[in-house]
């Protein structure tokens, strides 16, 4: 077998897979390879990537329903959707970025496979809510579907749900069909600035519970705001909470109005436009706040509430800067780097206040001492390793990605 | 009418009857078990009214523990155990058998916590789909997903089918509303997944349970997303002169980035139907009647309307009328979600759930009328349009069994239709036993065996839910997956 094997059709996967499931050879799966740091460290005997698999296969905006072979560039998706005025509504983040890739490697089966959703994510669902159906080659060789191209579909066990978010562990994905949703006429953002973070936290939950349909609520500590691409923002200094409105330009209009009037009380509230507003979202999707440095990074998902507190008790116990998203739900930690990049410290936390914690960015030796994944509850666990056993038995699809033991 | 086969009962389990009550009166109290005869009557059947099977015995438990102790037990015995919410599956999802032991949560119906700022709620099971969003709306609140049966529907039935509903085109169906689940395993294992934050570590176990149709275990808890209440919503009405046109309509709407919280659609034997019970002003003339509902402040929604109002001339409507106050608004969504009903008052049914890609609605709504044509039998149309997701009533008369055989072979090829068309066989009702032998027309042996062993992996003894789902024959290979025995 082949160092890095580009099959260019399933059938040739499928014969890949099967020769390697009988050899017991294991494999890295990747698509462009933008998140290769990410995860545990594994040993494989060669990689296979999808990054062959390329070209939209269906589109039909009217139906809302777009289907792309695996390593189409997620570049292109975005850029096809663009043209006729849609979008991917969960706003993948890139995660490669972080991880010292190209933005343009990321492959749309890549962004389904991690299940990697914005800031859009606490109003338009997760990557795989929007993952309609999709084709793919097990561990054992077996070419299967899973779902469809209907945006209602009950039929079966939800396969595509369990696959996306399985990192590559479970099956290699050949084409993917998803749901896409208009982009919106306009957007616009409201900005208050110096808010400690509970107090931040308090103000995006409310603005969440408000009618207005806020799709994106976050807060950045002054540290995170000095790494700001967006000049303007950089320079104020001090820490911004931000809610956006996205819509008709005229609703875009009123309910940013109405949501300066429900948070004045909380200071002075500024107001960018369109072109502002999507500059900030959007650097804040490429994560540019954790750029600019190699220190450990966590993304930590909590409930919204509980988030100040997870921040207050890591910084307890190290250094750490924070980028609140999905309404104080989502923290990106950058935390000072120990020898375990704060493991045992954020595990901790995480179990006094709730939720779960990966790490996103460390150096590979931390990486394959500590739990980069959320360790999980016995029962759990017990069965997660039984569906990687049924879907991948010789344990060749990226083994150990995830968990140490399968 | 029963083209699905479904098996003989366990002869053994049967004669033990006694013994095994006996124990469960035990292991739950008394109160809690229904051996009787009458007793178990009630709940012989679901919505699917065409099967019918008197369980072994029912347990109505009060707790997890409770769940736990009865299903340690079955999985021991080898008794086969149906899981029930309020049995109204329309696709037989909670039929029982004469060899299981129905499991309803019907008493485990509490809301556990009320969490506006996470925008949580954590509720038993057994609470009805509506009880959830009556339980938040003095806070502004809401549970999204809004099955036409949700004033009696249970969550617990509705995570078993990952149900839909008219509103789910804006806010998603089931799976997309859920956080976290407290579940028991045929073992009797009690597992917890996600939880009170969003997207749950490893693999979307959540993901795979909801949906399953009770094959997978016994949920009992659940942490599900509460959404604000928008600041108003109206609905409008308009009738085109034929089906082709207010699909095309369709497409015109969301094709333009209009994202209403609802399209409905009724064909004119759905509308004079619903009409006569809701007097919601439908406008009898037309062929085809599509209910649109957008939200918002009332000048948003206005200028929406206005929009829908101007996308629509091209097709020529000829009613266009918009809810002028709360009581029309009420009654165009009564006459909507009472449609069934309505429609059951006149004739029996057979209700089919296919879902279609929207461009192809035409030429479908056309292919099933002439496949009910061909078995001399009448269809009305009302279906979620904006998904694609269609409600064909084939109607008949029950008590001519001709025709239930007619009726349920029309629905079949009306699935089958679907599956050709790039659709799917169920949108929202689930395949329970209806559906069962038609998952090859959708699914490759390869699809089904990796289904199945799922399946395997959370109840390796297959007693959870009988004869649903996968078709009877073609089990053993998931079944016997040696790669399971850990």
């Amino acid at each position: 077998m082949l160092n890095n094997m580009r099959p260019v059709d399933e059938r040739e996967f499928s014969r890949v897979l099967i020769e390697a499931c009988s050899t017991n050879t294991p494999l890295e799966v990747v698509g462009g390879g933008s998140k290769q740091s990410i995860g545990r460290p594994m040993q494989t005997a060669a990689n296979i990537s999808s990054r062959a698999l390329r070209g939209i296969t269906l589109y039909e905006p009217h139906e809302m329903v777009m289907a792309a072979r695996a390593g189409t560039p997620l570049m292109q998706i975005e850029e096809a959707l663009a043209e006729r005025g849609q979008m991917l509504a969960f706003e993948p983040v890139n995660l490669g970025l972080l991880a010292g890739a190209e933005q343009k490697q990321a492959t749309i089966a890549g962004v389904f496979a991690t299940n990697i959703s914005g800031s859009r994510r606490i109003s338009a669902g997760a990557a795989r809510d929007h993952l309609l159906g999709l084709r793919g080659v097990n561990g054992r060789g077996d070419i299967f579907k899973a779902g469809g191209r209907v945006m209602k579909n009950v039929t079966g066990v939800d396969l595509c749900r369990g696959i996306s978010g399985s990192w590559g562990t479970l099956a290699i994905m050949t084409e993917v069909t998803f749901k896409v949703l208009p982009a919106p006429e306009d957007t616009g953002t409201i900005l208050l600035l110096g808010l400690p973070d509970a107090i931040a936290v308090e103000v995006l939950c409310a603005a969440m519970g408000t009618p207005y349909e806020v799709s994106g609520a976050v807060h950045l500590q002054p540290s995170m705001v000095a790494r700001l691409w967006h000049d303007g923002l950089r320079q104020q200094g001090q820490a911004i909470t931000a809610l956006r409105v996205e819509n008709f330009t005229k609703s875009v209009a009123y309910r940013s109005e109405r949501l300066k009037e429900y948070f004045k009380a909380y200071g002075e509230i500024h107001e960018l436009e369109r072109k502002d507003s999507l500059s900030l979202w959007g650097e804040l999707r490429q994560l540019s706040v954790l750029m600019g440095s190699d220190a450990p990074v966590w993304r930590i998902s909590t409930s919204p509430a509980a988030g100040p507190k997870v921040v207050a008790a890591i910084t307890a116990y190290m250094d750490c800067r924070a980028f609140y998203d999905w309404s104080g739900g989502l923290i990106w930690a950058e935390v000072l780097s120990t020898t375990d990049a704060g493991a045992a410290d954020i595990r901790r936390v995480i179990a006094t206040h709730g939720g779960h914690a990966t790490l996103i960015r460390a150096e590979s030796d931390v990486r394959a001492a500590v739990d980069v994944f959320q360790p999980l509850e016995p029962g759990v666990e017990r069965i997660s390793r039984k569906l990687k056993a049924t879907f991948d038995p010789a344990g060749i699809l990226n083994p150990g990605r995830m968990y140490p033991t399968f | 009418m029963s083209l699905v086969a479904l098996p003989d009962p366990d002869r053994a389990v049967v004669a033990r009857r006694d013994a095994i009550v006996e124990d469960l009166r035990r292991l739950v109290g008394p109160q809690a078990i229904i051996a009787d005869e009458e007793g178990r009557r009630a709940y012989e059947t679901d919505a699917l009214t065409a099967y019918r099977r008197l369980p072994l015995a029912v347990a109505l438990p009060s707790t997890t523990e409770e769940v736990s102790r009865l299903l340690r037990y079955c999985n021991q015995h080898d008794i086969k155990v149906v899981a029930r919410g309020a049995g109204t599956s329309l696709s037989g999802g909670a039929l029982p058998a004469e060899d299981a032991l129905v499991i309803a949560v019907s008493r485990m119906s509490r809301v556990l916590e009320i969490d506006c700022v996470n925008r949580i709620a954590r509720v038993e099971v057994g609470v009805t789909n509506l009880a959830i969003s009556e339980a938040v709306k003095q806070h502004g609140f809401f549970y999204a997903p809004d099955p036409s049966s949700q004033l009696a529907c249970t969550l617990a039935g509705n995570i078993g089918m990952n149900s839909g509903g008219a509103h789910c085109l804006k806010y998603g169906v089931t799976t997309n509303n859920v956080l976290g689940l407290k579940m028991v395993l045929m073992d009797g294992e009690i597992i917890e997944i996600g939880g009170s934050h969003l997207d749950a570590p490893g693999y979307d176990l959540l993901g795979l349970v909801i949906g399953s149709e009770g094959q997978f275990g016994i949920v009992t808890e659940a942490t599900v997303r509460i959404l604000r209440s928008a600041e108003g919503a109206r609905p409008m009405l308009i009738g085109f002169n034929s089906s082709e046109a207010a699909g095309a309509c369709v497409s015109a709407i969301i094709g333009s980035g209009i994202i209403p919280v609802a399209i409905e659609f009724m064909d004119r034997p759905a509308i004079h139907v619903c009409e006569a019970f809701a007097k919601a002003g439908y406008p009898m003339e037309a062929e085809a009647l599509l209910i649109i509902e957008v939200e918002g402040s009332s000048d948003e929604i206005a200028s929406l309307l206005a929009v829908i109002t101007e996308l629509a001339k091209p097709f020529k409507p000829r009613d266009v009328r918009i809810s002028q106050s709360a009581e029309q608004s009420a009654a165009i969504w009564k006459g909507r979600k009472s449609a069934f009903g309505a429609i059951g008052r006149i004739s029996d049914y057979y209700c089919m759930d296919g879902t279609i890609p929207l461009g192809k609605l035409a030429e479908v709504l056309v292919a099933i009328s002439h496949i009910c044509d061909k078995h001399g039998l009448k269809v009305a149309n009302i279906f979620h349009a904006g998904d694609g997701n269609l409600h064909p009533l084939v109607l008949y008369d029950a008590n001519d069994e001709k025709q239930a055989e007619k009726a349920e072979l029309a629905g079949a090829e009306i699935l089958e239709l679907c599956v050709t068309s790039g659709g799917c066989l169920t949108g929202e009702h689930g395949v329970g036993i209806e559906k069962r032998d038609l998952m090859r027309v959708q699914f490759s042996e390869t699809d089904l065996i990796l289904q199945m062993r799922i399946k395997t992996v959370f109840d390796p003894k297959w007693l959870l839910n009988p004869a649903k789902v996968f078709p009877l024959d073609g089990r053993e290979a998931a079944r016997q997956d040696p790669q399971l025995a850990a």
